[in-house]
């Protein structure tokens, strides 16, 4: 590994490594531009194919039977909508209480342990939730449901929400909670009264960076939620998601199909998107490189 | 566990010990514990929900090659070959690749366009897995099938792997689409590990007279190599989770074949292809016994990447990846 640097001082060598040395900087930038290029094809084949069909009856209307040209996927959004919500009630209270206990009370050895096995939990695969998720509410209750979607995305969200509530508690300085203390505040008071709410911005932050990954995933949907081509009135009934729409239009013969399914790709992309750019507003100044 | 405790989080002197401390407290360590609760959870249901198969095809489920609805005899084998195959052809695809833009972002980009494509690749991470599939479906495998397989063809046609009729839809597809996106994560983690490497390194191999290339590769790869390694074992934990993207473009079909041109099938899609339409209870243990091995798979990769990525970054400073 020293050939490289060994005494050679022809000058030709010399120019041959500086050459080399520039041949890479390009390589290299070169393979950052792959690496970026999908996102932009992606988009690019998203604007293109998913604009056209999108117009107003999309996000107000129900699917129309096969061969008849319009229709929409308004009770999908509304599915989605109502999925990540009830995703958030399950994985919103259990993943910051959890991380209020790594960062205020956790000895050192159970938060190291529980932070492995959170970084474990999120390596599950999705398809994984949606199956436990079946076994748990589906099967018991010899229905697919709203409920067992729900449940499966919030699932997905606890590790995910009890790291970044962790890591934004941590940083909240330690004297805030000194001079609680000294003031004689009970020890609940404090942590909930000063330390989360002084770290509010940034678990708000952590919830919705959640929220955006659990929005696209259809694996855990497939057998819990379902889907469903009309509106659900009850939440013990299988309930449309998105991403469920977009897969079932995807995989179909049909051309109106696949542009609708564009079309809800192209909503589901802007959904998520919102979200990203509500995160971004709300942790810029801190740095993030 | 007496209730006025010195904690982690800060020296606190002698709390007053009232029932609400002690309930808040006592919440917060359960909400915690849910997370061993989980892992058993997924343990439990898929073990219980696998019990028909295991009884009765024990150990032979792994080796066999059969996968037959019909005539009700299943094995994973193909499953586990599609998995691992399709993993490792991200992995090949995306480990280069990554590394070489985390090397360019924090070794040579110049300062102005570092966040911007850094922006990019954190979007990449975004885009949701059915939405890559459904651009495999109508972009990618158009492509690779009228332009980039025939060439692979004709160029290297000589070994087994680039043989046989072009479909489209394959397992190099699947190893694409997954190299796409595992790349964020890989590129990331990756980027994190050479932002730690002394800055002492490179400037003692600048001393030493080396080009800006010679620094990376002596100085700043060689001392990474550990770490770069954790970000690739962490890219596979993703690669063999990989659902929705795969299922639509690597073809369905439980074969083995050598051709990275024949369909082929994975653990994850089998389950998202055929777990509603299981008929017998034979079918549906067989499957949950593939989200078991899945699920062993993944947390032993993972696992293994967290091990590692940790034991270069001391305790407690692990990022969510």
């Amino acid at each position: 590994m020293t050939d490289a640097l060994a005494c050679r001082p022809t000058p030709g060598y010399a120019r041959w490594r500086a050459w080399k040395s520039k041949g890479m900087t390009v390589l290299l930038g070169l393979c950052a531009i792959a690496v970026a290029a999908p996102l932009f094809l992606v988009i690019y084949f998203l604007v293109h194919e998913g604009a056209s069909a999108l117009d107003w009856s999309f996000f107000t209307q129900l699917p129309k039977p096969t061969g008849e040209a319009g229709g929409g996927m308004a009770h999908a959004i509304v599915g989605t909508l109502v999925l990540l919500a009830m995703a958030a009630c399950v994985g919103v209270p259990v993943g910051v209480m959890g991380g209020i206990y790594l960062a205020e009370y956790g000895s050192d050895r159970t938060s190291y342990w529980t932070r492995f096995a959170a970084d474990v939990l999120n390596g599950v695969p999705s398809i994984v939730w949606g199956m436990v998720a079946w076994a748990m509410l589906v099967v018991p209750f010899k229905t697919f449901s709203a409920y067992a979607g729900g449940v499966a995305l919030g699932l997905m969200m606890i590790p995910l929400v009890m790291r970044t509530t962790e890591e934004v508690l941590i940083l909240v300085p330690q004297s805030y909670r000194e001079a609680a203390l000294a003031l004689g505040i009970e020890r609940w008071k404090i942590v909930l009264v000063i330390v989360v709410k002084t770290a509010m911005k940034g678990i708000v932050t952590g919830v919705l960076v959640a929220l955006a990954r659990v929005a696209g995933e259809t694996a855990p949907l497939l057998f819990t939620a379902l889907g469903n081509n009309f509106w659900s009135g009850n939440l013990s009934e299988p309930i449309a998601a998105l991403p469920l729409q977009i897969f079932s239009y995807a995989i179909s013969p049909y051309d109106d199909w696949h542009r609708q399914a564009w079309a809800g790709a192209l909503v589901l992309m802007l959904l998520i998107l919102s979200l990203n750019l509500l995160v971004r507003f709300l942790s810029r100044g801190k740095s993030t490189t | 566990m007496s209730p006025p405790t010195i904690s982690a989080a800060g020296p606190s002197p002698r709390a007053p010990s009232h029932a609400a401390d002690r309930t808040f407290r006592w919440a917060a360590l359960l909400a915690a514990m849910s997370i061993f609760v989980l892992i058993g959870l997924v343990g439990w249901e898929l073990y219980a929900g696998s019990r028909l198969s295991i009884q009765k095809f024990g150990l032979n489920f792994l080796g066999s090659t059969t996968w037959d609805p019909v005539a009700d005899q299943y094995g994973a084998l193909p499953f586990i070959f599609g998995t691992l195959v399709s993993s490792l052809i991200a992995l090949a695809i995306a480990v280069p690749l990554g590394v070489a833009t985390a090397l360019f972002l924090t070794e040579m980009a110049p300062q102005r366009i570092r966040q911007p494509v850094i922006t990019v690749i954190e979007m990449l991470a975004a885009v949701p897995s059915v939405i890559f599939g459904l651009w495999g479906i109508f972009v990618l495998i158009p492509w690779l099938r009228d332009h980039f397989f025939q060439w692979l063809k004709s160029t290297l046609g000589f070994l087994p792997l680039f043989q046989g009729p072009i479909y489209g839809v394959s397992m190099l597809a699947g190893g694409i689409i997954v190299a796409i996106m595992i790349l964020p994560i890989v590129t990331s983690v990756s980027r994190e590990i050479l932002r730690s490497v002394p800055n002492l390194q490179r400037e003692a191999a600048y001393a030493l007279g080396a080009t800006h290339w010679e620094v990376i590769r002596i100085a700043v790869l060689s001392y990474a190599r550990r770490g770069i390694f954790g970000a690739a074992v962490l890219g596979l934990g993703r690669a063999l989770g990989e659902t929705m993207a795969v299922t639509m473009v690597i073809g369905n079909r439980p074969d083995i074949k050598a051709s990275l041109f024949a369909p082929g099938y994975t653990l994850a899609s089998v389950v998202a292809n055929e777990f509603a339409e299981a008929t017998t209870d034979l079918y549906l243990n067989s499957l949950f016994e593939l989200g078991l091995v899945l699920v062993l798979l993944t947390v032993l990769v993972n696992g293994a990447a967290q091990f590692m990525l940790r034991q270069l970054a001391g305790p407690g400073s692990g990022k969510i990846a």
